[in-house]
């Protein structure tokens, strides 16, 4: 079974000439199969958790340990990391003109896979997990994420979770600006992976909404840089009436 | 140990819309267009036509001290059935018609070539295999001028293929008959150390159709001038461009669609990649609609994508109209990185580093290459776009 541990996890971005800490350890343990909820206010930190576990280059991990299956996460590349199964739908998807969406899920599924997917099962493949999507086929001729919606730019982030079937998936704020419609089909599209038991999957979010779609097994609140408190999915209910200010006022502010 | 060149990162961007009474295009230039040398003083960098260029990378071509060696470049043709090759002396009354030299290299390569090569498609004859020009650099200076002439309702496509190494001013004519179709494919695939400069003059017919393609990858410095005019209504150009410019490279395009005729087409789309230190890469895109071409319809545009720190890219479109009875003008120009977002994303989908840039690179050009239409020449280029990629990782 697949576990992502993530061990006192220090992490340090440069801005305005100065080095400023963001991670101030973290601890974390996700099984294959089981959905973490991160929740926290903003500028907590809980992008930072997200792209430091995908390798942005922006960041620089100063302590701790992540390990994928006993593996040294840490001292992958951004591609092996993905390679080896850790998946993260981003916040903010990037344009990459010219890069047609068909190529490029191919091209990634491809690198994913260890080889290229036999054509005619990977277009029916693709065809149908768009159709749950609510995508229009025209979609995939398209560049990657120009002009796309944010509620495009979203379902085309999980278009290609469903696709690659990652062991770890880290959901980045998946439902920032979404409407309702689409964050329902968006979540059915994570429901839908979370349901073969084979991921486990770090749902990062600022609101309690997108938990009505997506029952977490664990709730965590993220607060100056760290968890400072774990809990069933009655904790996300008690941050949906009480909001974060016990957390923010309390004094675990660094 | 040759000193560090501090060459902005980045790009300029300018471009306009005139509508004039009087031709700027034509007037910013230092001397109008002449055949004879003489009529060009020696540029010294800062005239409107010469200030991105590196003077001192001419090797002697601006200034008069490039001689003929004899042994600058080799020149091979082959042509299907039917196509007539010739090489004239200078006094041969078919040169010269297509266009007059714009600036004071493109004089000097008409003022000194010894010996002109003709290529003529009879009128009506169609031609399934295209007509292949090789010239090959010796590592000498060399300068040249070639036709080829397309008769009423002939069809070719001709591939102008540079290799090797050499100092080279060479100027090409296109005449088109009426209802003629050509398509050139113009490669620039030059030794690091070459030079290569030249005008491109197409005179469209009636009807005609004039497709080309300018494909630049090597060379020390390569600065053409691809030119059009048209001698009858009805004709259509469409002026494609490809260029890859690396550290150190200085690729020069400079187009010219003169809208002399009523009812005519163009169509201009260049892009270029670049990549490492002091790559420049410059584009100028000039369309002058005179008062006269009612019913004009033209669009220009350049792409540039800078995949690199320390290259620059110089790219200003000019669209001159000097009347309003048109179908339609625009023009468009926009330079952009591939930055480390970009690249983070495709990486953040299993995919290497490398082939993350070619996946953007190919993404980038696909749609230019495919338009050529000659496969072993688009096969080659995709191959040589996946090796400049290579050379960079």
């Amino acid at each position: 079974m697949a576990t992502l541990e993530i061990r006192d996890l220090h992490v340090t971005v440069e801005a305005d000439n100065a080095t400023k800490e963001i991670l101030k350890g973290v601890d974390l343990t996700v099984k294959q199969g089981e959905t973490h909820a991160i929740m926290g206010p903003n500028g907590s930190g809980k992008s930072t958790l997200a792209y430091s576990l995908a390798g942005h280059p922006k960041y620089t991990v100063t302590g701790g340990t992540v390990t994928l299956d006993g593996e040294d996460v840490l001292e992958m590349s951004v591609d092996e990391r993905a390679r080896a199964g850790l998946f993260l739908a981003m916040q903010y998807p990037v344009e990459v003109p010219g890069v047609s969406v068909s190529n490029f899920l191919r091209t990634s599924a491809t690198a994913i896979r260890g080889e290229a997917p036999k054509l005619r099962t990977w277009v029916k493949e693709v065809k149908e997990t768009m159709e749950r999507l609510s995508m229009d086929p025209s979609f995939a001729e398209r560049n990657v994420n120009e002009g796309f919606s944010g509620g495009e730019k979203k379902r085309h982030e999980i278009l290609q979770l469903e696709l690659l079937k990652p062991k770890m998936a880290i959901l980045d704020e998946t439902d920032s600006g979404l409407d309702v419609d689409a964050l329902r089909i968006v979540s059915e599209g994570v429901n839908r992976v979370r349901e073969t038991g084979e991921v486990g999957t770090l749902l990062i979010t600022h609101y309690t909404r997108i938990l009505r779609y997506i029952k977490p097994d664990f709730v965590h609140v993220f607060s100056g840089g760290r968890i400072v408190e774990s809990g069933g999915a009655e904790l996300a209910d008690k941050l949906e009436n009480e909001g974060y200010e016990a957390y923010t006022k309390g004094g675990v502010s660094a | 140990m040759a000193e560090a060149q501090n060459i902005p990162v980045g790009s300029t961007t300018a471009g306009q819309i005139a509508v004039a009474a009087e031709s700027t295009v034509a007037t910013r230039m230092s001397a109008p267009p002449s055949f004879d040398v003489a009529d060009f003083p020696v540029p010294h960098g800062r005239e409107e036509e010469w200030r991105f260029t590196p003077l001192e990378r001419l090797r002697g071509l601006h200034d008069g001290t490039a001689v003929a060696t004899g042994d600058g470049v080799k020149v091979d043709v082959q042509a299907p059935e039917g196509v007539v090759v010739e090489t004239v002396g200078r006094d041969d009354a078919r040169l010269g018609r297509a266009g007059t030299p714009v600036d004071r290299v493109a004089a000097q390569a008409y003022s000194a070539f010894e010996k002109a090569g003709v290529v003529t498609v009879p009128k009506e004859t169609v031609l399934t295999e295209p007509i292949r020009i090789a010239v090959h650099g010796e590592g000498g200076v060399a300068y040249g001028h070639q036709l080829v002439e397309l008769g009423a309702f002939a069809e070719a496509v001709v591939v102008i293929d540079h290799t090797g190494d050499a100092v080279l001013a060479a100027n090409v004519d296109f005449v088109l008959g009426d209802g003629a179709k050509l398509t050139v494919v113009s490669v620039q695939d030059w030794d690091d150390k070459a030079v290569h400069v030249g005008q491109h003059n197409a005179l469209i017919g009636r009807d005609a159709t004039f497709k080309s393609f300018v494909v630049t990858f090597g060379g020390d410095l390569v600065r053409l001038h691809p030119r059009v005019a048209y001698a009858g209504t009805g004709g259509e150009a469409e002026l494609f461009g490809l260029y890859f410019t690396d550290a150190g490279q200085h690729q020069e395009h400079r187009l010219l669609v003169d809208h002399n005729t009523p009812h005519c087409k163009s169509n201009v789309m260049y892009k270029g990649a670049l990549q490492g230190d002091n790559a420049h890469a410059v584009w100028i895109g000039d369309v002058l609609i005179e008062a006269k071409a009612e019913g004009t319809d033209t669009y220009e545009m350049n792409r540039n994508l800078v995949l690199t720190d320390g290259a620059r890219v110089d790219s200003v479109p000019n669209l001159e109209i000097e009347t309003g009875e048109i179908v339609g003008a625009g023009h468009a120009s926009a330079t952009g990185r591939f930055d480390d977002e970009q690249l983070f994303y495709l990486m953040a989908r299993g995919i290497p580093a490398d082939e993350a840039r070619r996946l953007v690179v190919r993404g980038f050009f696909a749609g230019l290459v495919q338009q050529i239409g000659v496969d072993d020449i688009e096969e080659r280029l995709l191959v040589k776009i996946d090796e400049e990629l290579e050379a960079s990782v």
